[in-house]
């Protein structure tokens, strides 16, 4: 069975169509990357499919369940993690996770243990009893994640998980959803960190403008624009950029104390530079081949016409 | 598990949700017990008014404020706080939300106003002659108002302070036109039509019933009254809080 099913999803405000006919298909235990640029349609997509809308047309079933016709058993089968940290700043971080359990109508010996379970994986034993407004933000995330895979979702809903954390609650966030769909959950991951979906996903879908543009692999998203592969170099001093009129060298920008060449023949381009670097007396600091990148991909997906 | 058990469930969560967070918060405080206690104190004292004439109006005005502060603040604060969402994303219904949030507000009516009647009748001689209607008059009038609460939460804003202004712009009318500070047997004219058109007139009018067995209606009339307006601030704060129910997020 798939995880999640959606066909045809449509939604309207007014004269905007934030959802356009949408359809796809997720299946168990894979990360799912959706992505798409600011104004998309991820996030109404989301709320779509877990619930909080209601469509103007399609269906969205998780584990077989229609959200809209049965929404309590399908709310059951999932866990969410809106945009923003969305748990409640009065309550402890203890407070907030029973809280969590008892709405999915777990008993108390089961919270009990749950809440142990959950407080040591997420590093917040200690603060256990604080209230949650005097966390920071990363702690905040970790006690809202908490909250939504409390009762072990089938699906996780992730809507920009990572967004504004510092490196040891960005680790965290990761390890969790890798913990989390090795435990058997699906993951449903939106986020606009292009590098993040290209090393947790197997399946990217990238929406703009409420459609869905391309749905693949991430290997295979970089393929369909194959042509635009580039060479970082560094040299041993600043050189100027006529240094780089050679054959087969499409395009030259800056990069830092680096210069990135794209080509569509970067073995060409290779022997060309060693051979100049040779010529002007110049050492080679480091130079790397790169090949499509899904950024790129995402990009010229999403670009204004 | 579905129906009836996780529609209860779904409540109950809630309710000791929101007894949890909002009745301690600053809004709640000043609008639910300190304003009315702060209106008898204006009305009442050093007039030399026969307290025991006016106190089911006093009371009434005690438990329309109590009721109806708690409603307002809950789901614009949730809202405000980003907390709104994941509770749509919770297993419940939109009805337990709703009937979640009148529990807490007519707990928190039926708690207060019980302490003010406990401390007022050491200080008054008030005698309740039917103790059963008196129970009766809290009961339906804590849900009624607690249900107007609600209602007046059902805008899309995520500001407290707008909603609590807007609540207060309906709610302060009701009280001087409700028989609370003129007894609605010395009313005519204009306003004693406005009388019979708020709510409140029938929760003074049940605790006169109750406490001094005289009364303008009949207090089966008074009863169906508030247990119909009721029912109809719950079906217009449904409809309104589902059309508005991401607004604001």
């Amino acid at each position: 069975m798939n995880a999640l099913e959606i066909e045809h999803l449509v939604k309207r405000f007014g004269a905007v169509t934030a959802v356009n006919d949408i359809s796809l298909t997720v299946e168990s235990g894979e990360i799912f990357g959706f992505l798409g640029p600011n104004g998309a349609g991820k996030t109404t997509t989301i709320r779509l499919i877990t619930g909080v809308l209601t469509p103007d047309a399609g269906t969205a079933r998780i584990q077989g369940i229609d959200i809209h016709d049965h929404p309590i058993e399908a709310k059951m089968q999932m866990g969410v993690i809106p945009e923003s940290s969305t748990v409640y700043g009065d309550l402890s971080a203890e407070q907030n996770l029973h809280l969590s359990g008892k709405m999915y109508g777990m008993p108390r010996s089961q919270r009990d243990q749950r809440v142990e379970e959950l407080l040591s994986r997420m590093g917040l034993s200690e603060r256990r009893r604080s209230p949650v407004r005097t966390f920071s933000k990363g702690m905040k995330q970790r006690v809202s994640i908490a909250c939504a895979i409390f009762h072990r979702p089938r699906v996780l809903f992730l809507d920009e998980p990572t967004s504004g954390l510092d490196v040891q609650s960005r680790r965290l966030v990761i390890d969790t959803i890798h913990k989390m769909n090795e435990e058997g959950s699906t993951i449903f991951l939106t986020t606009h960190n292009i590098e993040e979906a290209n090393t947790l996903c197997r399946t990217v879908c990238i929406i703009n403008k409420g459609m869905v543009v391309a749905q693949d692999s991430p290997e295979r998203l970089k393929k369909m624009f194959e042509t635009t592969q580039s060479v970082e170099v560094s040299f041993s001093r600043a050189v100027p950029k006529t240094l780089f009129a050679g054959e087969g060298i499409l395009r030259v920008e800056p990069c830092g104390d680096k210069w990135r060449v794209y080509t569509d023949d970067p073995d060409r381009v290779v022997k060309y530079l060693v051979s100049r670097a040779e010529r002007e007396s110049l050492g080679i600091t480091s130079l790397t081949m790169s090949g499509p990148s899904l950024e790129e991909a995402f990009v010229h997906l999403t670009e204004c016409p | 598990m579905t129906g009836l058990p996780v529609f209860l469930r779904g409540i109950a969560v809630i309710c000791e949700k929101n007894m949890r967070l909002y009745y301690t918060k600053p809004p709640v405080l000043m609008f639910g017990v300190l304003f009315p206690l702060f209106m008898f104190l204006a009305f009442f004292v050093g007039r030399n008014l026969d307290l025991l004439t006016f106190f089911p109006g006093f009371l009434a005005m005690m438990l329309f404020f109590t009721s109806s502060s708690v409603g307002p603040l809950i789901t614009p604060w949730e809202k405000r706080e980003k907390t709104y969402e994941r509770l749509l994303s919770y297993p419940v219904t939109q009805d337990s939300i709703i009937f979640g949030d009148i529990v807490a507000g007519a707990i928190f009516g039926v708690g207060i106003s019980l302490l003010v009647w406990l401390a007022s009748i050491l200080f008054l001689p008030v005698v309740v002659i039917n103790p059963g209607l008196f129970g009766l008059a809290f009961v339906l009038g804590t849900l009624a108002f607690s249900a107007l609460g609600v209602l007046l939460a059902s805008p899309a804003s995520n500001s407290p302070p707008n909603v609590m202004i807007f609540s207060n712009l309906i709610r302060f009318p009701l009280i001087f036109m409700s028989g609370i500070f003129i007894p609605l047997s010395q009313m005519q004219g204009p306003g004693l039509i406005l009388a019979y058109c708020s709510p409140l007139t029938y929760l003074v009018d049940l605790f006169n019933a109750a406490v001094s067995g005289t009364s303008v209606f009949a207090p089966l009339v008074d009863g169906g009254v508030l247990l119909a307006v009721t029912i109809v601030f719950i079906l217009v704060a449904r409809l309104i809080q589902v059309r508005n129910l991401t607004k604001g997020l």
